[in-house]
């Protein structure tokens, strides 16, 4: 039995006076502070969010409608900008940051009358694939406490997991939002790049950067998604989001529906138990008359090494402005200007955050440059005609999200290379653009598996109804 | 294939105003080598005709009229400042 009804019908309850928005903010709190051993939050808003329910309940007393998400708490990765609680990105750098302004996103959500409740835990700056990279604390998987969430965004999976807040939000570079989606068995949608406006989030890799809602259902994430698209002044590279709305979820006719199985996903190193639910999910398809066919992506191989030469190079850039002196933590030990730079970056900055940058100042440098950071984006070049090809004669490409369910805490910290092939099946769908969901697909062992769903670039609403039927058929 | 030695994470270093100890000079060399070792496997890939991805938006030139837009107070913007003296940002001294 969840705490939580459906985002749409919260809204609704709290809309026609029947539940307060202060008796939800109150929940949600409560919820948090039951869940603290698992180390999802960094920051709880409680002032604020109290504030904001009492003046929603008074709106709404007053004959006035607040909203397509009236009263619904809402948790946000601690690398949005949110008024009421320190955005750190959880890291020490930015400890104590408190936000001039708030993230496009999240106020598009608060002006329908979400209340952001706290913030969640993370790997710094989004690097990482368990939050073990996090500067504070290691946020445990609901399921097993001995095992990780899956990262960057595991405080905000593991939240909706415990059922503490009806949503979340989380980022996605490389995965970050399907593979602790996937380790929690939760929904995790990451939206065609462009789709939600980045601004006013701590930002990783610039041209792979998205935002997405990470729920218990598709049906909420097709919700918070609508509130939160489109278009954006303040990020240039946002996109008009589509004139039908996300959350009118028409059921696919799966009888015409054409999957193609990533047939790279299916090697040796795929864990047993991943396979298994993932054949499940394929056969729900073909007895629904849909056509399903394997599929070669010839260079999906690929895309780890291009998103470990392009991501550190974008990284390494835009964690430059970490400089100690305008915001952020500042080194004591400093004489100089100089010194000042450079100690407060090597205090403040974790490991995975200096090694990323200095990756990327390597593949940058001149004499380097061809071999590396062009070489990528020649691959990344071919990676993304190969997934349009595929996309002439399919309409959802379909594997599993990760290669194994939830690992052990401190399994694979001792070797980075190790922790960054974790992501080896949701990096492509971010270097080419496209929209991409994992849905939980069952368990092996006791452990959650994520099935992975990815449409061409701008098929948004299709792709959240092939996961909303998908859904129904797997539950 | 590139072999970084303990000089090449110490340019790297100085160039990303990161300082290092010399125990993290040899930690950070034998990550950041098998790193550059895996995404080495580029180099074979046959990109020919192909042109560089720099973004996948397919957006160019992206403007919006040029207008006055109210943002937030100085003292805001100021608060998160280590050093401020005289509603200046105050750094350290640039010269030795």
């Amino acid at each position: 039995m969840s705490n939580w009804k459906s985002v749409a019908e919260i809204a609704a309850s709290v809309n026609s006076g029947k539940e307060t928005a202060r008796s939800q903010v109150e929940k949600a709190l409560n919820l948090i502070s039951q869940h603290e051993e698992y180390k999802a939050i960094i920051s709880v808003i409680s002032e604020r969010s109290i504030k904001r329910a009492d003046e929603i309940d008074a709106r709404i007393r007053s004959g006035e409608s607040a909203g397509r998400l009236a009263g619904v708490p809402f948790i946000a990765k601690d690398n949005f900008l949110v008024f009421g609680a320190p955005t750190t990105a959880a890291s020490n750098i930015l400890k104590g940051f408190d936000a001039p302004y708030q993230s496009t996103a999240v106020e598009r959500l608060e002006s329908e009358g979400a209340i952001c409740v706290a913030k969640a835990n993370l790997d710094a700056f989004a690097h990482g694939s368990s939050t073990e990279n996090s500067d504070f604390m290691t946020t445990l998987n609901p399921y097993d406490k001995t095992r990780i969430p899956g990262g960057s965004s595991g405080g905000s999976a593991a939240a909706v997991a415990l059922d503490i807040a009806p949503f979340s939000l989380g980022t996605d570079t490389g995965g970050s939002i399907r593979l602790p989606a996937s380790f929690c068995g939760v929904v995790g949608y990451k939206p065609t790049y462009g789709l939600v406006s980045r601004s006013g989030v701590v930002a990783m890799a610039s041209s792979t950067d998205v935002i997405g809602p990470i729920t218990r259902t598709v049906e909420d994430a097709a919700l918070v998604l609508e509130c939160m698209s489109g278009k954006d002044e303040m990020d240039s590279t946002t996109i008009d989001r589509d004139k039908q709305p996300y959350s009118e979820l028409s059921r696919t006719d799966l009888s015409k529906l054409r999957v193609g199985v990533i047939k790279e996903f299916f090697s040796e190193g795929l864990d047993g138990g991943v396979r298994d639910r993932i054949e499940k999910a394929i056969t729900m398809y073909k007895q629904e008359g849909a056509t399903v066919e394997e599929v070669s992506i010839p260079s999906i191989g690929l895309a780890l090494a291009v998103y470990y030469v392009l991501c550190p190079a974008e990284v390494s850039s835009n964690l430059s402005r970490y400089d100690g002196q305008r915001y952020g933590y500042s080194s004591k030990h400093a004489k100089t200007l100089d010194e000042s730079y450079s100690l407060s970056r090597s205090e403040g900055f974790g490991d995975e955050a200096k090694r990323r940058i200095m990756i990327g100042t390597y593949v940058l440098s001149s004499g380097y440059y061809d071999a590396y950071y062009q070489k990528a984006q020649l691959v990344r070049t071919k990676l993304i005609k190969e997934f349009e090809k595929v996309f002439e004669d399919y309409d959802v490409l379909i594997g599993p999200t990760a290669p194994v369910t939830a690992f052990k805490v401190g399994e694979h910290t001792s070797n980075p290379l190790e922790m960054y092939l974790i992501d080896i099946m949701t990096v492509a769908a971010n270097l080419v653009g496209t929209p991409s969901i994992s849905i939980p697909a069952g368990t092996s062992g006791d452990l959650p598996v994520g099935l992975q769903l990815i449409a061409p670039q701008h098929q948004d609403k299709k792709l959240l109804e092939i996961a909303n039927t998908t859904e129904e058929k797997l539950s | 294939m590139a072999k970084l030695t303990d000089e090449d994470i110490l340019k790297l270093a100085r160039l990303s105003k990161i300082s290092v100890t010399d125990e993290q000079v040899h930690k950070f060399r034998d990550e950041l080598q098998s790193i550059v070792e895996y995404v080495e496997q580029l180099s074979a890939v046959d990109v020919s005709g192909l042109e560089p991805t720099d973004q996948v938006t397919g957006l160019v030139n992206v403007t919006r009229e040029d207008r006055e837009i109210k943002y937030v107070s100085q003292d805001v913007l100021l608060k998160n400042a280590p050093a401020v003296e005289n509603n200046l940002i105050k750094v350290k001294r640039v010269l030795e």
